[in-house]
């Protein structure tokens, strides 16, 4: 009954305190919607993210579980892209992870006042949050574990984000493919920049020195071995090489 | 045929309503009938696809490659494939899950499958939203398809159980004058695993799930609204399978008429 009770309030916190959220939300004026590029599949795509960027109330969290919940946790696409030959091969990451990642920085630019250049120990600095949630793959299969790392809205307010943002673009070492998320994800309570797994600091193959965490939505979208955020303030789904390119759903909440 | 009934022509769907055994099918039966039919079809095709992917089923939250399953199914190269190198512990421990790094290039469609199926999807949910209510004002479902507590008598149930086992099918009656255990069947399609499969739907939808959280509680995890998921679409394909014979057994021609453009018999 207390469990109840607790539950119920803190869900009402959460649902108040997304309300707020959306009305000081950065908004996209213009192109507020992906680009369909002619296709009947993006199309569906669009509709579903419209239903329920409409239907859901905002920015509601992923189940967390408990320590003993975490389980095995396959690695799969690029998993050494320091190691030449291998899937994601890029000399740039070889170079940062012979050093230990100490001269590896984090770049943060675009629609934001500050832009600037992060290493790992100016990202521990940041309030973390950790966070036990379940990864689901797009092929079907889920693993649970827990993350640590910073807040992106931290990050964003940090770097003085324009109130015109309209979404956040992230670019990867080990992958040309430039893929992108929607402030309310982004500024979702649970998204972060993830350095550490399972207590521990990421394992290269499950994207070190730092990944993204959205869990509001499917694997994919939460991007290993990251280089570059851009802030912009046009939507930007990263066009010929993007995601979306590759015949892969923009918008995978679903 | 044993429990063919009388029929007598009605001029106009829905004038007479006091003779439900004569009345065509309503136009809004016939249309949604079809969409949820092309979308039920590209739904299992691009099903089949997204399983091939990753073709073994868990029980609970938690399932993949690393951890046992509770059937794997041989229907692609992804089924035991064995690509994995540098088991690693994430605790101290005999049984600490592991992390390990995949090497097989698995097969996956999942691009345009996951898309189309979701495409699919809203078919079937536009046209099952459109059938529920035109079925519940028109009182259709009161009329035709709920079975009356003299029609699921066990004993009533099973003679016609066994007149179907026999093959002993009665003709088409142009309409909804549904049979018995043909009434006990529609129900379970209608209203118990076509709303399941898109239940069982959003429960596996990330943002769905934390928006409502209770669809997760309710088939006991991910992984379980997945299985769910699959064994709704086998019943619901074996169902297809057995209505499609029925329909050929019965009088295909006439059946497809009544179905779709005709409005009564010749």
């Amino acid at each position: 009954m207390n469990k109840f009770d607790a539950i119920s309030r803190r869900r009402f916190l959460i649902g108040g305190g997304a309300a707020l959220g959306s009305l000081i939300l950065p908004g996209c004026s213009k192109t507020p919607l992906p680009p369909t590029y002619g296709s009947l599949l993006r199309m569906a795509d669009n509709l579903t993210y419209l239903a329920q960027r409409t239907l859901l109330p905002g920015q509601s969290l992923a189940r967390e579980y408990s320590h003993e919940d975490i389980s095995s946790f396959p690695a799969i696409g690029a998993v050494s892209p320091g190691q030449p030959g291998a899937r994601g091969y890029s000399e740039l990451y070889r170079d940062l992870q012979k050093g230990g990642f100490a001269d590896w920085r984090l770049s943060v630019e675009g629609a934001v006042d500050r832009p600037g250049t992060y290493s790992l120990a100016d990202l521990k600095r940041f309030p973390s949050r950790t966070q036990i949630t379940r990864h689901t793959c797009e092929e079907g299969w889920t693993a649970i574990a827990e993350w640590t790392g910073l807040l992106l809205s931290s990050m964003l307010l940090a770097a003085g984000m324009h109130r015109s943002a309209c979404c956040v673009c992230f670019h990867t070492y080990d992958s040309e493919l430039v893929d992108s998320i929607d402030m309310l994800d982004a500024l979702h309570p649970q998204t972060l920049l993830a350095y550490r797994m399972n207590g521990r600091d990421l394992l290269i193959r499950h994207g070190a020195p730092l990944r993204l965490r959205v869990e509001s939505q499917i694997g994919y979208k939460s991007r290993k071995y990251l280089q570059r955020i851009v802030v912009k303030d046009t939507f930007d789904d990263g066009g010929n090489s993007g995601f979306a390119a590759q015949g892969w759903a923009w918008y995978t909440g679903i | 045929m044993k429990h063919a009934s009388k029929r007598r022509d009605v001029a106009a769907p829905g004038l007479d309503n006091t003779a439900p055994t004569a009345a065509p099918h309503a136009g809004w039966v016939k249309s949604t009938h079809w969409i949820a039919t092309v979308s039920f079809l590209l739904l299992v095709f691009t099903g089949s696809e997204i399983l091939m992917v990753h073709p073994r089923l868990y029980w609970g939250n938690v399932g993949n490659d690393l951890t046992p399953a509770w059937i794997e199914l041989p229907i692609s190269r992804n089924f035991r494939h064995g690509g994995w190198e540098g088991n690693e512990a994430f605790f101290i421990g005999a049984d600490a899950p592991v992390s390990e790094a995949r090497t097989f290039k698995t097969f996956n469609r999942n691009s345009w499958g996951r898309s189309l199926h979701f495409l699919a999807g809203w078919g079937l949910v536009a046209a099952g939203v459109v059938y529920l209510l035109a079925g519940i004002v028109s009182g259709h479902f009161r009329r035709h398809l709920l079975p009356n507590w003299a029609e699921i008598r066990p004993r009533a149930l099973w003679a016609d159980l066994v007149d179907h086992a026999r093959l002993r099918v009665r003709g088409a009656t142009d309409g909804p004058d549904y049979g018995r255990l043909q009434k006990c069947v529609y129900f379970g399609v209608v209203f118990i695993a076509l709303p399941g499969t898109v239940l069982t739907g959003f429960a596996m939808s990330p943002a769905i799930a934390a928006a409502y959280p209770w669809l997760l509680k309710l088939w006991g995890g991910y992984q379980s609204a997945r299985t769910v998921h699959f064994l709704l679409a086998v019943a619901l394909v074996l169902f297809t399978a057995v209505h499609v014979y029925m329909v050929v057994k019965s009088g295909f021609r006439r059946q497809m008429r009544a179905m779709t453009l005709g409005r009564k018999s010749t």
